[in-house]
């Protein structure tokens, strides 16, 4: 077993792409439910809406790619604003029951034939992200080795330019929840009347905290989408929403930092254990095969088999995440 | 209500119960309400919350229907009744957290029935909750905060801004802790407010309302559930509020509190005010009594002509007119 490739290849994901996308959602995730309670789970329909906003611009709009990126923006907007505006008056359950649903909706749309002039419908679009590897200052072909770190020039770029914008993300969260605004969204979260009570407009305290959070994986979207160089209607499937909430909770929901400590253990887990069982010596592969039936090619679910039971341990032994407080989450209770 | 569960001279210890009359605060509102008649509807020398024909209905059941009611400035009204009168629907109607099928309320004389909740605040009306609600997750300190009007940092572009809000939060702060000291609760400033006792809730949440600086302070049993010691305390803490000039009305059932701290008493049973007047007139009016000892006596209670004389119609023609 060559530990050192494990070791490097763990490494390497804990700060690239994947990680960096995740982290970004999160934070986004994190200021809906984290900060203003609110039960969005349908997140990944805000990274399909900024993936398609860079995407269509390009294909459909024939306009630049930085144009799209705004485009992108603007859907995610409108989409806070479909969801937002109906249910937030009404009790926290009607939102996640919109949310679940929109996402779906969304995938289904932009896969579907008659946008084929769009949306390029289920084999989506390739060839937009042009623009962001001409502006790189390395050279995207060669590889980049310093320490265990081991990158693609092209997404060595991808993952400069993400921990700038996850820094952007971290720095706006911290300083909006260390205001007066962050305290009376934190008092929604608590309890709506008594803020409304005390002379705050929990409706749109409401409706900014889930735009400023579909913004923010809106981005995490277009970023996604430039790093693999193609938009494609399926990776934007629920259980990305589901992944999201997993980082989110692995990190302790209402900190700052969480979202992105969170993504990298979970990404960091997953690398690991697909490393580690395909690189088990042929004694135990053997073992494993005719025991679980354990093969080359069901090791990537069994990966996921494995994080779910590590998840199961943290929600018994530690349900606050890493970095919440196990007393203010009793609090809850009272 | 038994007279047995708490009279104040009891445990407060001699004179413990007169210590804490209304007079020894200084009520500014004192001989106001002597030439009053104590008629269900009465108009007040000085009202600040009038409520007029207000009518709310749930399906079937008329759960507020009430004629006229002034509620005087700068007084402790008490608005009383048995489980199920309609005191709360009432309240949540008077402060927009409930809308009025039919009806008006006015604050000095302004139409607030359609206002929503959160720019009664910024008007100087501010309620408190039957089920203390403390922000278990924020600290004593930030539940304090939170209560203040007008922060510029609560906007969503300057909270970005640090210098834009900083000053502010520094007198926002001040006063918070001002208020803390005034209810002994400077010590507990750093703990989640989640930690706090029943009691203790109970007091953040009247001090927190303070923190808007209302005309009005509305409480809805403030006392609930509160230990007899804590109970003396809260009540000092409304005559407080009516010698600051506020006015104050609160739901009750302890007939001891509204007696001790009421300048004025509204009873309400099945959604409709059946009497009116100063805490001594109320306890000898029989409508009141038969409210009280009639919930268990149904059949009594409907037959009592005392009642229904008195209660204001409940005919379609009564409802205020502007349907």
């Amino acid at each position: 077993m060559d530990w050192g490739f494990i070791f490097e290849r763990v490494m390497t994901a804990a700060i690239g792409p994947e990680v960096i996308v995740f982290a970004l959602a999160a934070i986004g995730l994190n200021v809906q439910f984290g900060y203003a309670g609110l039960l969005n789970f349908g997140q990944v329909g805000f990274m399909a809406a900024g993936a398609y906003g860079v995407g269509m611009a390009v294909y459909w709009l024939n306009i630049s790619f930085w144009l799209g990126i705004g485009l992108g923006l603007v859907y995610a907007l409108i989409l806070a604003m479909l969801l937002g505006l109906p249910t937030l008056r009404l009790r926290a359950d009607y939102l996640a029951i919109v949310t679940i649903a929109s996402s779906e909706t969304i995938r289904l749309f932009v896969r579907w034939r008659g946008n084929s002039g769009r949306t390029g419908a289920s084999e989506g679009i390739g060839e937009f992200a042009r623009p962001f590897y001409d502006l790189n200052p390395l050279d995207n072909a060669a590889r980049y080795q310093f320490g265990p770190f081991n990158f693609l020039g092209r997404d060595l770029w991808v993952v400069i330019i993400g921990w700038i914008l996850v820094g952007i993300a971290l720095l706006l969260v911290w300083q909006w929840m260390r205001s007066p605004w962050g305290r009376a969204l934190k008092a929604i979260r608590e309890d709506e009347d008594a803020a409304r009570a005390l002379g705050k407009n929990s409706y749109v305290y409401k409706l900014q905290a889930l735009l400023i959070g579909g913004l923010i994986a809106s981005v995490a979207g277009m970023l996604q989408v430039i790093q693999k160089a193609a938009v494609q209607p399926d990776t934007f499937n629920p259980v990305i929403t589901f992944m999201i909430w997993t980082i989110l909770i692995l990190g302790g929901p209402g900190r700052v930092w969480s979202p992105v400590i969170g993504s990298m253990i979970y990404w960091s887990l997953i690398v690991f254990l697909e490393n580690f069982l395909r690189q088990l010596p042929p004694g135990s592969r053997s073992t494993l095969e005719s025991t679980i039936k354990l093969s080359d090619f069901n090791i990537s679910q069994f990966r996921f088999i494995l994080v779910g039971l590590g998840l199961i341990l943290l929600a018994r032994y530690r349900p606050q995440g890493i970095f919440g407080s196990r007393e203010e989450m009793a609090l809850d209770d009272r | 209500m038994t007279d047995d569960e708490f009279t104040p001279g009891r445990t407060a210890g001699g004179g413990g119960a007169a210590a804490l009359r209304a007079t020894d605060y200084g009520n500014p509102v004192a001989g106001v309400f002597d030439e009053i008649e104590p008629v269900p509807g009465v108009s007040k020398p000085d009202p600040i919350l009038v409520a007029d024909g207000v009518v709310k209905t749930f399906g079937g059941l008329t759960a507020v229907d009430v004629d006229h009611l002034e509620i005087q400035r700068g007084a402790i009204t008490a608005l009383i009744g048995p489980n199920g009168a309609g005191k709360t629907t009432f309240f949540n109607l008077l402060t927009g957290f409930d809308r009025p099928d039919r009806g008006s309320v006015s604050l000095e004389g302004e139409d607030i029935s359609r206002v929503p909740p959160h720019k009664l605040a910024r008007r100087g009306m501010v309620r408190t909750f039957q089920l203390t609600k403390a922000l278990s997750r924020m600290t004593v300190l930030d539940n304090m905060k939170l209560g203040a009007t007008g922060q510029r940092g609560e906007s969503i572009w300057r909270s970005l801004v640090g210098p834009l809000w900083a000053s502010q939060e520094v007198e926002v702060q001040g006063r918070a802790e001002e208020l803390l000291d005034r209810f002994n609760m400077t010590h507990m400033a750093g703990e989640f407010a989640g930690t706090l006792s029943g009691g203790q809730r109970k007091l953040i949440e009247m001090a927190r309302a303070l923190m808007t600086d209302p005309k009005l302070v509305m409480l809805d049993e403030p006392m609930a559930g509160v230990n007899p010691a804590l109970t003396q305390s809260l009540l000092g803490h409304v005559k407080g509020l009516r010698s600051e000039g506020r006015s104050v009305i609160f739901v009750e059932h302890d007939m001891d509190v509204v007696r001790d701290i009421s300048d004025w008493v509204v009873v309400m049973a099945e959604g409709q005010i059946i009497a009116e007047g100063t805490p001594d007139a109320i306890g000898k009016n029989q409508a009141v009594v038969d409210a009280y000892l009639g919930q268990h006596h149904d059949q009594d209670l409907s037959a009592d002509d005392g009642i229904s004389e008195r209660s204001p119609g409940r005919g379609p023609d009564s409802g205020g007119g502007d349907e």
